[in-house]
């Protein structure tokens, strides 16, 4: 056990984490490829903390390799031993106070943006709606302005803050598009909201977030942005050649399968609101009052 | 008829899976060559008498150690076989429904069966010897709590070859675990078997939580405690808030399933969301649950080997407590993203990034007790080594995932399963592993060899990083946990292989322990000293193994590293017994009831588990009949002789 083999074990460790870091696969490194503000300011915080414990990180690592080499109980060692060595006000105050420091500039920062994120990121702009709801084991998604709904995919315009209001009809799930932004919970008899918004026009992958049985693997679906033109064209196309979905295709949809990609012309009015009162909503005042005048009359 | 007595086998007993029928027929072989060994070399009453009625705090705590490492082996195997079927994509290895369950054992196995009773492995074997004790506060209770958590194990790990196993996540979160989506036993098994096993936790916090405050030598005030118990004390008052909160919700739960009430229902004015914050409440402090005892050893075994005092007593003890406290505030931060609102979220965020503080008090704390010593690389300081580095970075990506707005990014990704795991193998498993090497020889009387522990350690430590940083970058691709499988289209091919050989390597870095206890049990290096280390505290001032009341005579205690000052000032001698000190020495009787009362609670177990009421209700009675009969108990302890007790000491040239 020569203090080689440390430094070889550090070096391979530290090397190995670089080099996955920077190898090839860059692109896939989706959280580290925002394609709208949201995706963006989060990443700018995971930047802000790798930063600032980089700070405490890296001189442990080095002060712990130092003191192991200089202070190994070898014959010959002339590195002063002071075995009483145990108290020093001022050493303590200062490693109180590093942490203290650095968890209250993150701290800062966290509040700030948490705030932030529970807003549209552009409040200028008319937002566009989605309803999305987790079912086993598909995503179904409700355009309520244009009367359409998909499933394992969804469009939206570039440029312009969605609103995803989630639930479930199902097991509780998470909505995640790593490229636009952060996961938000879908529960049944809950409606929780996600803002989101594309600056890049692309394709992006989506996945559930939170495992709901075997065919949780194959949640996934994609989320194509695309200038609001083309959208409003999509939109078109999907209401002039889909089929309708009737409650009997949304029952279908409801039991437990796995699916591809499919379009809609049009669901049943209030279907989504339906729902999240049918699967616990009526007894939380939160969700009627979330809900609103949107209630169908019941 | 034979095909109707098929079918209910077939939903009894698990069929139709090579890999379990190779359990199968495993189990049976192992229980058979164990009776058979048993037989014919007439160990059966040795069996009984020295070790299933017990009381010995030092026997427990080798019970506890066994059940750890065999758990350790079951657990692993569970995560080389979830590693091989992600090693590549599409494998075909495991079905969803199999990975499912796979992925459930190894998480609850893990954390309920194998890092808790490692830390209890530890508290008994060294926190009554540590401050001067001959026993903890409630001998029968102890054994109790080891049957307790034994037959709630047991009832765990036979979930997999009668009835199922349960597979919606060791968290397992309504409404999935609700019968609408999740019949069969599985789920049962899981609440039963972590019910059984929490009352024995509870008993062990108290019984603990006694020992220290009541049971500590002459002299040995608060701040004189070695570090080790600090940590366990901390330990304990955790375990005390948050555990009865786990047993509540599993019952909660348990009482929807078995009896069709509507606590965690989707319908009917159920809340799901109470579960997941119950669940929590218990969850992350039970971490520090697992942390602070291994916290407790690097502090000991960074002394210890680098001959130096450990630097900063106040402020390792203050953060001790800060980490027991704060601990329990923190458990919102594991769903943040279910729309509390910002401000829960901010306030969530700040208190999980404050256990920090303290955290990171002690790692320096530890850095400055080994400079200026004289550092000793023994295979105990190795862990701690090792453990800095690993614990520091998981410390970091704690920090980056108790921040809400990246938590939305990190949460439930490959980036969170390998922050946790970095947290318990690097925190705890290392921390379990130093202590086992470290007071191995006061276990047992013998010395580990260090030859494969050297492999074993390179094999571990380079196996965690190749398996564990691949991980990190997987979820930041987006990869989800508990996927049984993902597309070759996804780019995680690479990674996820390069994360299974790592897994591997951390196998045969077990195996090395294996077979390094082995080669040291054949070449036994018996430690004759008691004090192989240089060791600080009262435990090495015994002989290897103690004898079972501990001390002939109560030490009087003036120092906080008591062994090490009265050997500078070459006092060795003062804290062996006069023969005239020896007086009767006051002892619990061994008992076959808490045996007894595990069987009960197992029986109990089983039977709610397939719905039995009358089984259940069967083995509740023999609980309370054993209850009944302790209580009856005039004469549950006996005196040793002083004479005894002196002949004793003489043979181990005490006297």
């Amino acid at each position: 056990m020569r203090p080689s083999w440390w430094k070889f074990a550090f070096t391979l460790a530290a090397g190995a984490g670089i080099s996955l870091l920077t190898s090839g696969c860059g692109e896939e490194i989706r959280v580290f490829q925002p394609a709208g503000p949201v995706a963006r300011s989060e990443l700018e915080l995971i930047w802000l903390q790798m930063g600032l414990t980089a700070v405490v990180i890296i001189p442990v690592i080095l002060l712990l390799a130092w003191i192991v080499i200089r202070y190994r109980n070898k014959p010959g060692n002339r590195a002063p031993y002071q075995p009483e060595f145990a108290e020093s006000r001022t050493l303590e105050i200062v490693w109180w106070a590093i942490p203290i420091v650095i968890v209250g500039i993150l701290g800062t920062v966290t509040w700030h943006k948490t705030y932030a994120l529970a807003q549209s990121p552009n409040p200028s702009k008319e937002p566009l709606k989605i309803e999305v709801m987790s079912l086993n084991w598909k995503w179904l998604f409700f355009y309520p302005d244009q009367k359409i709904a998909t499933v394992n995919y969804a469009e939206i315009p570039t440029d312009r803050p969605v609103e995803f209001l989630l639930t479930a009809n199902a097991p509780m799930n998470a909505f995640w598009v790593p490229n636009l932004g952060g996961m938000e919970y879908t529960m049944p008899g809950m409606v929780t909201s996600l803002w989101l918004q594309a600056d890049k026009a692309g394709e992006y992958y989506g996945h559930g977030g939170n495992f709901t049985g075997p065919g949780f693997a194959q949640m996934q679906f994609r989320v194509v942005a695309k200038p609001q033109s083309d959208f409003d064209a999509w939109v078109r196309q999907v209401a002039n050649s889909a089929p309708d979905m009737t409650k009997a295709d949304y029952d279908k949809l409801t039991q437990p399968s796995v699916l591809g990609e499919l379009s809609f012309s049009s669901y049943p009015e209030g279907i989504f609101e339906q729902t999240v009162m049918d699967e616990g909503g009526m007894y939380m005042d939160h969700d009627r009052a979330m809900l609103g005048n949107m209630m169908p009359h019941s | 008829m034979g095909d109707s007595l098929t079918n209910t086998a077939g939903h009894f007993f698990v069929t139709g899976d090579p890999m379990i029928i190779a359990s199968d027929v495993a189990i049976v072989l192992v229980s058979l060559g164990i009776v058979f060994t048993l037989t014919y070399f007439k160990k059966w009453k040795w069996l009984w008498r020295e070790w299933l009625t017990t009381v010995d705090h030092k026997k427990i705590a080798i019970m506890y150690l066994i059940s750890a490492i065999l758990m350790l082996f079951r657990g692993g195997v569970d995560a080389l076989l979830m590693r091989t079927q992600l090693a590549l994509p599409n494998m075909k290895l495991l079905s969803a429904e199999h990975y499912d369950q796979i992925f459930t054992t190894h998480g609850t196995i893990m954390i309920l069966f194998m890092a808790m009773p490692f830390i209890f492995a530890m508290f008994n074997a060294v926190v009554p010897l540590q401050i001067g004790a001959r026993d903890v506060a409630f001998p029968y209770l102890n054994a109790i709590s080891f049957w307790l958590f034994f037959f709630g194990a047991l009832l765990f790990n036979i979930s997999f070859v009668i009835g199922g196993s349960p597979d919606a996540g060791w968290t397992s979160y309504p409404p999935l675990t609700e019968l609408q989506f999740d019949p069969g036993v599985g789920e049962n098994y899981y609440l039963l078997a972590l019910s059984i096993s929490g009352i024995g936790t509870i008993a062990t916090g108290i019984n603990f939580l006694a020992t220290i405050i009541k049971m500590r030598a002459p002299g040995m005030t608060l701040m004189k405690m070695p570090l080790f118990t600090w940590a366990v004390l901390g330990t304990c008052i955790i375990i005390l808030f948050v555990f009865p909160v786990l047993s509540v919700a599993l019952a909660l739960l348990l009482i929807d399933r078995l009896f069709g009430a509507h606590f965690f229902t989707m319908m009917y004015g159920g809340n799901p969301m109470q579960f997941v914050n119950l669940f929590w409440i218990w969850g992350h402090p039970e971490v520090y649950i697992a942390v602070l005892p291994a916290f407790g050893i690097y502090s000991e075994v960074v002394s210890t080997f680098s001959q130096k005092k450990i630097f900063g007593y106040k402020s390792m003890v203050a953060s001790i407590m800060a980490i027991s406290i704060i601990g329990n505030l923190t458990w919102v931060h594991h769903f943040f993203t279910m729309g509390a609102g910002p401000a829960v979220n901010t306030f969530f965020s700040i208190t999980t990034m404050a256990v920090a503080i303290p955290t990171g008090v002690k790692v320096f704390n530890w850095l400055m007790t080994m400079y200026r010593g004289r550092i000793t690389l023994s295979l105990p300081m190795m862990w701690v080594l090792a453990f800095i580095p690993n614990f520091a970075l998981a410390g970091a990506t704690g920090v980056w995932l108790a921040e809400a707005p990246t938590d939305y990014q990190y949460h439930n990704s490959y980036f969170t399963v390998a922050h946790f795991h970095q947290a318990l193998i690097g925190g705890v498993v290392y921390g379990m592993l130093a202590g086992m090497y470290y007071w191995w020889p006061k276990m047992f009387g013998f010395k580990l060899k260090e030859k494969f522990g050297k492999w074993a350690f390179w094999f571990f430590n380079i196996g965690f990083y190749v398996c564990f940083i691949p991980q990190y970058v997987l979820g930041l691709m987006g990869m989800q946990r508990r996927m049984y499988t993902y597309t070759p289209d996804m780019h995680w091919t690479a990674l996820n292989f390069v994360s299974t050989i790592g897994a591997y390597l951390m196998g045969i870095g077990f195996l090395c322990i294996a077979a390094q206890i082995i080669h040291s049990l054949v070449h036994m290096e018996k430690d004759l000293t008691g004090d192989p280390w240089g060791g600080r505290t009262l435990e090495w001032s015994l002989p290897s193994p103690p004898p079972h009341y501990n001390f002939a005579v109560i030490p009087q205690v003036s120092d906080r590293d008591e062994w090490w000052e009265r050997k500078r000032r070459g006092e060795q001698d003062a804290l062996k017994p006069r023969p005239e000190d020896i007086r009767n020495v006051h002892m619990p009787k061994n008992s076959g009831v808490p045996f007894l009362m595990g069987v009960c609670f197992f029986i109990a177990g089983f039977g709610f588990t397939f719905g039995w009421i009358a089984v259940g209700a069967a083995g509740l009675l023999g609980v309370l009949v054993c209850l009944a009969h302790r209580s009856l108990d005039q004469h549950p302890d006996h005196d040793i002789p002083a004479d005894e007790i002196r002949r004793t000491e003489a043979a181990l040239g005490r006297l």
